[in-house]
């Protein structure tokens, strides 16, 4: 195996796997651009949400600090960012941290240049104009210590936690070996499995940190008043034989094999250090894979057994089904059949050289079965409604 | 091909790993275990009777509690198990 794999240097020393020009709305009021953006077959990276204003304090902030670590995620290698002009989340200071970044910024306001119209016309300019000097870059060879991949598995059945879940954990050991880092995330999702998630705490603090993280979701979802079943285990995990929380997340944490947890990192923060890392999120696809992509990850594995085609405009999402009747039956989501292991005819430690396999492809530039499909999925968490 | 899993030695459910239907016989522990329920694949059978009030037990850990009595060789499943987390109707 290569001990490098060939990427795109950027400023803060992480190197991305791609070399995104991405198209990025401050607020919801600019989603028309790019909307019409895509109807036009645009081939830049393309984020609309539902966001950026009549928010305040934490909730405002959570928006702004996973915007920007978004358009700091080492597979972007320029910004446009859209603005209505009059939103409370002003693009001034995520223009300058993107400056700051080494990566170059455009900022168009709508109200400023008379329309959707225009400023669709502004952005292809600007896009094109970086599309070209992004591509006059080299690239460089990097250690595999500088990749960090998510870890995700969503639309869960009884079978993530005996063949997809266990299989990416052989992967996660890989890579942590390699000096690698894997996040883990999903919050409500580890509810049940926490003990042992915080018995291989490297140091004492971090397992504190955990089971406070998971001690605040479990106050969270007791104060909606509702039983959590119904979301946890959603209907479809039901169907697919996970019978409550504590049997998900059991099947859950196999994603994380084996190493030990050196870190806790907040909704889209970075990971300071190498290793196996936990980031607190919701347990949402699409927030949490947009969670990775703020907090620095190059790429995302994510196991499902009902099948999903999430995706995430910057970061390559492998898929991974547990069972080869859904292997088979959405093949054009699907990356990895883990499925052979249920009929005895792979081992866990197979199927894991094959995720791992298919993660150095995707980081040679093969696009994954999310990216082939266009999958441009991205959700922001909100801590309380809009005012 | 095993048709049923036992995930780790505490555990009082393995795992189906094919359908099973009422009245089929699994070997485990060196006996034969009736099957009492349809089963779908990858869903939970009883290994051993589990009294209503008892812990469910899957990969060596708690996984819930059985909300009545529950045979060997039953589906276990939302129907006869509760978790006790995240219960904010409680």
């Amino acid at each position: 195996m290569s001990e490098t794999f060939a990427g795109y240097a950027r400023a803060d020393g992480s190197v991305g796997v791609r070399n995104h020009v991405l198209i990025l709305p401050t607020v919801v009021c600019a989603n028309g651009v790019v909307e019409r953006l895509e109807r036009e077959g645009c081939g830049h990276a393309l984020v609309t949400h539902q966001h950026g204003c009549a928010q305040v304090g934490d909730d405002l902030s959570l928006t702004a600090r996973t915007l920007a670590g978004f358009a700091t995620n080492p597979n972007v290698g320029a910004v446009v960012l859209l603005s209505l002009g009059c939103e409370s989340n002003q693009p001034d200071e995520l223009a300058e941290l993107v400056a700051s970044s080494a990566r170059p910024v455009e900022v168009l306001r709508i109200q400023e240049l008379g329309g959707i119209t225009a400023t669709l016309d502004a952005t292809r300019a600007a896009a094109e104009r970086f599309r070209a000097e992004l591509d006059r870059a080299e690239q460089v060879e990097a250690p595999w210590s500088s990749l960090v991949l998510g870890l995700e598995c969503g639309g869960s059945d009884s079978w993530s936690g005996i063949t997809g879940n266990p299989a990416l954990g052989a992967c996660a050991d890989t890579l942590v070996a390699l000096g690698g880092t894997v996040v883990l995330a999903e919050t409500p999702e580890i509810i049940g499995a926490e003990h042992l998630l915080a018995e291989r705490a490297a140091e004492p603090e971090v397992a504190g940190e955990l089971l406070a993280v998971v001690d605040e979701w479990e106050r969270h979802a007791t104060r909606t008043g509702a039983d959590a079943r119904g979301a946890q285990p959603t209907p479809g995990n039901q169907a697919g034989g996970l019978t409550t929380i504590e049997e998900k997340s059991l099947g859950a944490i196999q994603k994380a094999g084996n190493s030990p947890l050196v870190e806790v990192v907040e909704f889209g923060e970075r990971p300071s250090k190498q290793g196996f890392v936990f980031m607190d999120t919701p347990g949402h696809d699409i927030e949490q894979v947009t969670g990775f992509a703020a907090g620095g990850c190059q790429v995302v594995c994510f196991t499902t057994g009902r099948g999903t085609p999430t995706g995430c405009p910057v970061v390559p999402v492998v898929k991974i089904a547990t069972n080869t009747r859904i292997a088979e039956l959405m093949a054009e989501h699907i990356d990895v059949d883990a499925g052979p292991i249920v009929a005895g005819e792979a081992t866990i430690a197979e199927i894991g050289e094959q995720i791992w396999a298919a993660v150095r492809r995707v980081c040679a530039g093969e696009l994954t079965a999310a990216e082939r499909g266009g999958h441009r999925e991205f959700a922001l968490p909100r801590l309380w409604s809009s005012l | 091909m095993r048709p049923v899993l036992v995930l780790a030695p505490p555990d009082n459910v393995g795992v189906a790993l094919v359908e099973l239907a009422p009245g089929m016989e699994v070997a485990w522990e060196g006996s034969a275990l009736a099957v009492c329920d349809p089963i779908p694949a990858a869903h939970k059978l009883a290994l051993v009777p589990i009294g209503r009030g008892e812990r469910v037990v899957k990969y060596g850990t708690p996984i819930g509690i059985a909300t009545v009595d529950i045979a060997a060789g039953a589906h276990v499943h939302t129907h006869n198990v509760e978790s006790d987390r995240m219960r904010g109707d409680r």
